[in-house]
């Protein structure tokens, strides 16, 4: 085996092989909003593996407890990890069997803490999540980073979607949005990660949370249109060299 | 209860299957003052006979704040009972710290009784001697449980721990039906006549007594001396006879003696540890 650094030197050396340095197997943008019911979530099921697309059914969204929802983007693995973590902590909480249990709130701040530790140990799970979910009629929706800023809203959206997605939510989003509406929104933010994120993958899945559940739809995919006159001949208003 | 060759050791089981170190620590509880602890759906009442040793020392505190939704009446070993109340002071703030979100009091009981029992199996430890009520809310609704030493918890709807409680727990045994539906000032109101009770005979006034609330919308609060001897009054005004089978003989030489207003505490001090 090399040498053994001394377990607490932060930077130390670059072959500590017990600290997260790149991420590896990536999913991309996770955009979610309020409706009317509940909490409405869309993610594509693609995990890239640097600039190759490589894996095609990632499920980036999943049920956690009765009462919430965690979507996640950045390295898979540090997501399965993360799905540990919060399955053990929902284990506990159902063995008290005493009719409390934790809500969206409550595991947000628990993701936090986790985040926020980790990162200060210069040993970050190299994801942004995002929470959403509905308990005793109340709608809650947050997210947090791999370093720990964490905050709710009325729709969230990690990576690319911040920058793709959240204007068009700021201009359309309104308080309760039917089902139907709400995922016409959602597939319009989606549809603009498909022509503009270069890690989308046409799968996608919807996910939505309401007092009753958490329903997780088949995956399927958007119409693309590219006989755009400006796809035609991208450099046109812009010659030169790069 | 008279000493025998089974009693020396906590861990030592007696032939008819008793320990009773665990038992004296019972004892130790029914030796302090007594608390008292009623509910109704939305509010919890906390209540305690506070007497001090001498006229110049302040009286022991045995109601503590554990967190805006919890409080806790103690009666025993009041030293340990403020171990106890710290213990569950940073159990709450650890879960508020992690979760955002109050510790539901059903299950700090729990945590506080797992380590009462701690304490009854190991050879080197000794039983908490303090009884704890707990009240608390939470999301199903207002609770009010005891904690003894033996690692027991019980939740009730009104109960009450400590000398002379057996006076106030009939007192709420003919009261506890209504409760569930009482308004909070009733509950208080309830609440001192029990206390009452407990002093058997003593005037009941505000120096001598404590009472703290905890409801919906109110968090957990120890209601102060002035307002406290208001309610008292009020109720000692409207209808005095109705509640306390009072003994009138020892009530009517005492009252006598004693004025209301004097700060001295009279004659009949029980056995406060």
């Amino acid at each position: 085996m090399a040498l053994k650094q001394p377990e607490n030197s932060l930077l130390g050396s670059e072959s500590d092989p017990h600290r997260t340095l790149y991420p590896y197997v990536t999913g991309t943008s996770v955009v979610a909003l309020k409706y009317k019911d509940g909490i409405l979530m869309a993610a594509d099921m693609g995990g890239s593996y640097g600039s190759t697309l490589r894996y095609k059914s990632v499920e980036r969204m999943k049920p956690i407890g009765k009462h919430s929802l965690l979507g996640a983007s950045g390295e898979i693995s540090d997501f399965q990890e993360i799905l540990r973590y919060l399955d053990e902590l929902i284990l506990y909480d159902n063995m008290w069997d005493d009719g409390n249990s934790l809500g969206p709130k409550e595991v947000h701040n628990y993701l936090t803490r986790v985040m926020y530790n980790r990162r200060n140990k210069f040993n970050p799970l190299w994801n942004s999540l995002v929470l959403g979910g509905v308990k005793n009629g109340n709608k809650y929706l947050g997210t947090v980073s791999m370093i720990g800023v964490n905050f709710e809203d009325n729709h969230v959206a990690t990576g690319f979607g911040n920058h793709l997605a959240r204007p068009i939510l700021r201009q359309e989003w309104h308080e309760n949005l039917s089902f139907e509406d709400g995922v016409k929104l959602l597939e319009k933010c989606m549809h603009v990660f498909l022509y503009r994120d270069r890690s989308a993958v046409n799968k996608l899945q919807i996910a939505k949370i309401t007092e009753e559940g958490v329903t997780i739809h088949q995956p399927y995919s958007l119409k693309t249109y590219w006989e755009f006159s400006a796809f035609k001949n991208p450099a046109q208003g812009a010659i030169g060299s790069w | 209860m008279f000493r025998n060759q089974y009693d020396t050791d906590v861990t030592t089981w007696s032939p008819a299957g008793r320990l009773f170190q665990v038992e004296y620590a019972m004892e130790a509880v029914k030796q302090g003052s007594a608390a008292i602890g009623l509910r109704s759906k939305t509010h919890v009442v906390l209540g305690c006979v506070n007497k001090a040793n001498s006229e110049l020392s302040s009286h022991q505190k045995k109601i503590f704040k554990v967190d805006d939704h919890i409080g806790v009446a103690i009666a025993g070993l009041t030293a340990d009972g403020r171990v106890l109340s710290r213990y569950m002071r940073n159990e709450c703030i650890n879960y508020n710290f992690t979760y955002e979100s109050p510790l539901p009091v059903g299950r700090l009981v729990v945590q506080l009784a797992d380590k009462a029992q701690v304490c009854t199996q190991r050879s080197w430890k000794r039983p908490y001697g303090v009884g704890l009520l707990v009240a608390g809310l939470d999301e199903s609704g207002a609770h009010l449980y005891y904690n003894c030493p033996s690692g027991n918890y019980f939740e009730y709807q009104a109960f009450a721990i400590g000398s002379r409680s057996q006076a106030a727990k009939t007192y709420l045994e003919r009261r506890f039906e209504n409760l569930a539906d009482s308004s909070r000032d009733d509950l208080v109101k309830d609440a001192l006549m029990a206390i009452r009770e407990a002093l058997q005979g003593e005037t009941l006034k505000s120096s001598i007594c404590t009472v703290a609330v905890v409801g919906v919308g109110e968090p957990f609060h120890i209601l102060d001396q002035e307002t406290v001897q208001q309610m008292i009054n009020a109720f000692e005004i409207v209808g005095e006879q109705e509640g306390p089978a009072a003994e009138p003989d020892a009530a009517a030489g005492q009252e006598a003696a004693a004025e209301q207003g004097g700060s001295t505490d009279e004659g009949v001090a029980p056995m406060d540890i």
